[in-house]
């Protein structure tokens, strides 16, 4: 989770590498999930852009989660991060509003292991002063050599990780602060009902019904959620393509 | 109600099951309402393929005293066919979305039901009788020859084995440009109302041509758009008033003498935010599935996706009572979005102003005693099949140690979900439906 007490720095001009990877701590999941969240929202909205009716309601909260979002980003986009031992109730407040959103609860992590953050912790553990109670003692030392490495090679794209940020948010901007007069409108029109299957079809292709899939986000363990750090916009050339296929056949 | 304490807990069992046993659910069969008469004599269900059948309940039978009568089909009819609108290239959907029956008035029963766009008022009636003895058409209907008729004769009507008939009686169309999620009767029993993601229009049962815009929310730029209807009821006793729900967690009670459009509601209820449970999903799971009135019209409850929330209708900044239906979800609340589980909308019921009940997941259903505060959950399952076997209620493990006859929430099958329920109006027989199945249960009878 996060560790509280630590001020978030901007990638650039990063020297003290310690300091960098205790960043990392901090940093890349929540941003990550909140990224990966964003992904997912704009290809379901997507999803009922190609779609010829939507579930308006559906639609909605989606784009109000991406409008979240969005918000949230702007105001972060210089990754200032504030001081919470220090200030007050504001930004406490602050901090709980833009809560982990894929994240489980304090139960979930009692039960789940979390590699990345409980191995850092430990490694880290007399450099920093660890505020937070819900990191977990049962990290397993051989845990710890290979989620370093993963997250050392997050390090070594900050900037990536910046632009994708930046291309998500166009990706927003686009679709709902419109560049052409209708496209926000034509997220919200009335479309064919024979594609309603298909919209159930792929989102069910896209995860399974059951858990499963998510709980790479949730707990936050395999390196392989580094690929939602990917290019949003080839995510959505592939959706195309599988649509594509889809509807011919 | 699970055993332990007073005798006014109710016991529930099984007692019935209908539609297919196979794992393979045809789309068609996907029930998609159920709704009691105000008797409690019919139930009707409607399902995806546009259909609705309506169970019977026997009269029951004096030496079998210790359950009630079955229900058994008494019509089915097709109510909606697909269309296919040819100015927008939309395909309409036939799913029944609501059906609400009128009080009945003479010996035939109306019933309206609705799907996205149109809204149908249904007659079913019997005929158990016919005539016979005609003079100039035989039985079978063939024309007799006129020189071969000698003597006339009264036709009489003579029993014959009963048929139910359905026919559609009005056609309401044309009036929502927007899904119909909502069909509410009036209290007067004249006028009924329809409610589409974005407006409200109030209909006389008598006329099919015109309707009454009375609530729009639709902004004037649709980039604007960030909140919808989501359900709407007629108040059981003032013939005025009516509410409406929204995604953002909101109701509007609304007094039809105020103004023509009903867009300032007269009390807006809403409960602040819990800043603690604040997540980017808590707007989605503040969204109002479901509103009804409690039978005396002094509460209300509306479902949202984790809870079921009593209001009084005297207080607008909080509801009275919130009872969780399945808390250990929040923490799942990511892997929910990405299945699209979590726009899945709950219905809710009352038993009078006492009990409610609402459906979950893994074919589970719960019910809140709102007197002594206890809830109990329930599983719909072809495994409890004994009629008068007491259901075994069921507990979901939200963490740690699993308990035996737990069930863990990763166990838990998410296309396995109940989304309407339906409480008899006078006695404690429950209807609830999976998938494609209708479950009957009833209380116990000594």
């Amino acid at each position: 989770m996060f560790v509280r007490g630590l001020k978030r720095k901007c990638f650039d001009g990063e020297e003290d590498i310690e300091g960098t990877l205790a960043g990392i701590k901090a940093i890349p999941s929540y941003n990550l999930q909140r990224q990966s969240l964003l992904d997912m929202s704009l290809v379901k909205l997507q999803l009922c852009h190609m779609l010829v009716e939507p579930n308006l309601c559906r639609s909605v909260l989606i784009a109000n989660t991406v409008r979240q979002i969005q918000e949230e980003m702007t105001q972060d986009g210089t990754w200032q991060m504030i001081n919470t031992q220090s200030t007050g109730q504001a930004s406490l407040d602050r901090l709980v509003s833009t809560d982990i959103l894929c994240r489980s609860s304090r139960e979930q992590a009692e039960g789940k292991h979390v590699p990345g953050y409980s191995t850092f912790s430990k490694d880290f553990e007399g450099d920093q002063a660890q505020d937070n109670s819900e990191t977990m003692s049962t990290a397993s030392s051989v845990q710890a050599p290979r989620n370093l490495q993963s997250n050392v090679w997050e390090m070594e794209n900050p900037q990536e990780n910046k632009g994708n940020f930046q291309k998500s948010l166009d990706q927003i901007f686009e679709t709902l602060e419109n560049k052409s007069p209708n496209s926000v409108e034509e997220l919200f029109s009335e479309v064919d009902n024979s594609y309603y299957d298909l919209d159930t079809m792929l989102t069910g292709m896209m995860s399974n019904t059951k858990m499963g899939h998510c709980d790479g986000l949730e707990t936050f363990s395999s390196p392989s959620t580094t690929t939602s750090n990917s290019n949003c916009k080839s995510d959505l050339n592939e959706l195309d393509h599988i649509v594509e296929i889809l509807v011919e056949s | 109600f699970s055993g332990a304490g007073g005798g006014n807990d109710i016991q529930w069992c099984f007692s019935q099951v209908k539609g297919a046993v196979d794992d393979d659910v045809a789309e068609a069969d996907i029930i998609s309402t159920v709704e009691f008469n105000h008797s409690g004599e019919l139930l009707a269900t409607g399902d995806k393929g546009g259909r609705v059948v309506i169970f019977q309940q026997e009269q029951e039978n004096k030496t079998q005293s210790h359950s009630r009568g079955e229900y058994n089909v008494y019509s089915t009819f097709q109510s909606h066919e697909p269309e296919f609108d040819y100015l927008k290239s939309l395909e309409i959907e036939e799913k029944i979305n609501k059906i609400r029956w009128l009080p009945q008035k003479n010996a035939a029963q109306f019933l309206l039901s609705t799907n996205d766009k149109t809204i149908k008022l249904w007659k079913i009636s019997e005929r158990d009788k016919r005539p016979e003895g005609y003079n100039l058409k035989e039985e079978d209907g063939r024309y007799r020859d006129p020189t071969t008729v000698t003597t006339l004769r009264v036709p009489v009507f003579r029993p014959m084995d009963l048929m139910v008939e359905a026919s559609p009686r009005r056609i309401f169309a044309n009036a929502h440009t927007y899904h119909i999620n909502s069909i509410s009767i009036n209290s007067d029993y004249e006028t009924y109302l329809s409610a589409d993601d974005l407006r409200i229009n109030l209909w006389h049962l008598e006329i099919t041509d015109r309707s009454f815009n009375i609530v729009d929310i639709k902004p004037a730029n649709m980039e604007e758009l960030t909140e919808v209807i989501t359900a709407a009821e007629f108040h059981p006793n003032s013939c005025n008033t009516f509410v409406y729900s929204s995604s953002k967690g909101t109701i509007r009670l609304c007094d039809m003498r105020a103004s023509a459009l009903c867009d300032r509601h007269s009390k807006l209820f809403e409960e602040p935010e819990d800043p603690s449970n604040r997540s980017f999903f808590s707007e989605i799971i503040s969204s109002i599935s479901d509103v009804k009135f409690s039978h005396s019209g002094r509460y209300m409850m509306t479902r949202d996706y984790l809870s079921v929330k009593i209001w009084d209708l005297n207080m607008e900044n909080r509801p009275v009572e919130t009872y969780q239906v399945h808390e250990y979800l929040r923490s799942k609340l990511c892997s929910l979005y990405e299945n699209d589980c979590i726009f899945d909308k709950f219905e809710c019921c009352w038993n009078g102003s006492d009990i409610v009940m609402t459906g979950s997941y893994n074919n589970f259903f719960r019910m809140f005693d709102r007197n002594t505060k206890r809830d109990i959950t329930l599983e719909a399952s072809r495994e409890n099949n004994k009629p008068r076997t007491v259901l075994k209620p069921r507990k979901v493990c939200a963490s740690g140690k699993r308990k035996k006859d737990e069930i863990s929430v990763d166990s838990l099958d998410f296309n396995k979900k109940i989304l309407h329920t339906a409480w008899h109006p006078k006695e404690n027989i429950i209807a609830v439906a999976t998938t494609n199945n209708l479950y009957i249960f009833q209380d116990k009878m000594n």
